[in-house]
């Protein structure tokens, strides 16, 4: 059905009628001489997974950061439907930034050195986030960060291991378990799979997907790796070179890429 | 005109040793550490006759502190009469004319290593402790600039997640001395080597604490009245050490922190680490006179 229907580039499915949860608009960033960001927009609806593809420096990573607020565009303005924080996320002072993305946002990295504390135990790890946002019972810390990662199906005789000494599928989840700790409005996958070996992708995959059904997770997550995105996302955002060169529908995509570049990309795949 | 008329006269040094341009820098800083109860100002803590690391900043805050009616004791370890306390006490009177003495109840001005007197301290009195690490944050960031980011942003959760280690780890916490303690509900401070038995002796005390790390070049205070909670989970209650059971083998006194001596057979035996109220106690038991002030701990315990 969707699929037949006349293409609806730059738009989001008519068939959503609530509000989107994520608004961005107009978010550039250069760093020196390079621009990472040109004016890019995005909007992503309650329960969607919007999926980012674009070759290598195209600022897809860039954009995750912006929207986790770790770095601040140079212009642009970020919304999150979140009815005590209106105004433009960018806007906020440095306290009410960290809390906001340590309470509302979770983040998995492709390198797990950026979202662990590699010598603290797994559980501690995701034991971090509830201590930030003020959990003080030593056994609610211990609970719910077992939930989290039995959720995140981290073996859990192996919680109190230091990532250090986990495979890499393991960290992964290790940060996934983080990330979902705080049950937040919006998770974020930097190449949550890449650099896994086939078979260990395919069930952090398996993983990443029943989180999403389960519990009608908000999800972007970028990958270069089509598979990945057509596996997961509902949505999909190509970039090139700091911008957005097509949206739309995955299966929009995949089936009918309208921008050159997103043909080679579609076809080097097939 | 000549270099005579353009200079001070000779004196052998200036009083309470520092030159005034050092005090008055000290002062400042002091002021600012009230200003902003348990968070480290920096200082530029000068030379002073002792190697870093013995007390050299605990020193330069006392030296700032005193006048000719002042009566200083030196403790170290709870006791009056080590080589250390004793040197220093004996500096600080020369430099000064301020008396000494061993007396809690008597002194104004109090520096110490390790320990705060078991008599309660009155508003007239000021705590001074030397810290040889001031950085709590240490442990867990050992990069200084991003750990004083960290302060800003009251970002402590690493500090609860090593003592959530502890307790997955052992069972327990085992935070022995210097437990970080939360300083006005905003700063984290780490109290010196002081047993946790001395912690809750900071919380709304009536007397001005003062921090001072002549190594580490940081200060810092803890107001009268201001309150200082050691960092806890709600479900695993703070204890201090377990000596309120143990009675010193010298004075008699049960209820005390107590340092343990370690005997022939393989036992041991006990004794006050707060030496001067062991002898107070001692004195008072032989009809001589001696007057020992409230505690902070009745019975063994700390009232609420
Ligand atoms: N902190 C930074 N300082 C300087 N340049 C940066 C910084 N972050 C990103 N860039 C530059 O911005 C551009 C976009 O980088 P980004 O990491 O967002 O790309 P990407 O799409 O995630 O690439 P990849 O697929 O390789 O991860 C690159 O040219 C990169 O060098
Ligand atoms: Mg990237």
């Amino acid at each position: 059905m969707i699929a037949t229907a006349p293409p609806l580039a730059l738009q989001a499915p008519q068939l959503m009628t609530t509000p989107p949860l994520l608004t961005m608009t107009g978010v550039s960033r250069r760093y020196g001489d390079v621009v990472a960001l040109r004016d890019v927009s995005a909007t992503v609806y309650p329960g969607e997974v919007l999926g980012i593809v674009g070759e290598s420096g195209s600022g897809k990573s860039t954009l995750l950061r912006m929207m986790n607020l770790e770095d601040m565009p140079d212009a642009g303005d970020y919304r999150l439907a979140l009815p005590d924080l209106p105004g433009n996320l960018f806007d906020l002072d440095r306290f009410a930034r960290r809390m906001l993305c340590a309470t509302r946002i979770g983040i998995v990295y492709q390198n797990p050195h950026l979202g662990l504390l590699m010598k603290h135990t797994s559980s501690g790890n995701v034991a971090e986030r509830l201590l930030i946002a003020g959990e003080r019972s030593f056994a609610a810390l211990r609970g719910r960060a077992r939930e989290a990662l039995d959720a995140s199906e981290f073996p859990l005789d192996r919680m109190d291991a230091r990532p250090l000494e986990l495979s890499g599928g393991m960290q992964q989840r290790v940060q996934l378990a983080k990330a979902i700790a705080l049950e937040p409005v919006l998770l974020l996958l930097d190449e949550p799979t890449t650099g896994l070996d086939v078979s260990v992708q395919a069930l952090v995959l398996d993983t990443l997907k029943r989180l999403q059904r389960d519990r009608a997770m908000t999800i972007v997550i970028v990958s270069h790796d089509l598979g990945v995105i057509r596996t997961m996302a509902d949505r999909v955002m190509v970039m090139r070179r700091g911008r957005v060169v097509e949206q739309g529908l995955a299966d929009q995509i995949f089936q009918d890429p309208q921008h050159d570049y997103t043909q080679q990309l579609v076809h080097a795949k097939l | 005109m000549t270099i005579a008329t353009l200079t001070k006269p000779w004196e052998a040094m200036s009083y309470g040793f520092l030159d005034a341009s050092a005090k008055r820098e000290l002062r400042r800083k002091m002021l600012k550490a009230i200003a902003v109860p348990g968070c480290q100002m920096p200082y530029a803590s000068r030379e002073v006759p002792m190697a870093r690391g013995w007390g050299t900043g605990g020193l330069q805050v006392t030296l700032t502190l005193l006048r000719p009616s002042s009566v200083v004791k030196v403790i170290d370890q709870g006791a009056d009469d080590s080589v250390n306390a004793a040197s220093i006490r004996s500096f600080l009177s020369k430099v000064s004319g301020a008396r000494e003495t061993w007396d809690t109840l008597e002194a104004t001005i109090i520096q110490s290593r390790h320990r705060i007197p078991e008599e309660r301290l009155r508003a007239d009195q000021v705590l001074v402790l030397q810290v040889p690490n001031p950085e709590p944050l240490r442990p867990v960031e050992p990069n200084m600039s991003v750990a004083r980011q960290m302060h800003a942003d009251a970002d402590y959760g690493r500090l609860w997640l090593i003592l959530y280690e502890q307790i997955v780890r052992s069972g327990r916490v085992m935070q022995g001395a210097a437990y970080p303690s939360l300083v006005n509900g905003r700063h984290v401070m780490t109290p010196s080597p002081i047993p946790r038995w001395d912690v809750p002796k900071l919380h709304m005390a009536q007397h001005l604490t003062f921090l001072s790390a002549g190594r580490e070049k940081r200060l810092y205070a803890v107001p009268p009245f201001t309150r200082v909670e050691p960092l806890v989970f709600s479900d695993v209650p703070f204890q201090v050490e377990d000596h309120a059971a143990l009675t010193c083998h010298r004075s008699g006194l049960t209820g005390y922190f107590m340092n343990e001596i370690p005997q022939g057979g393989g036992g041991s035996q006990f004794e006050l680490s707060d030496s001067n109220l062991g002898i107070k106690a001692i004195r008072q038991a032989e009809g001589a006179e001696a007057r020992v002030g409230s505690t902070w701990y009745e019975n063994g315990k700390m009232p609420q």
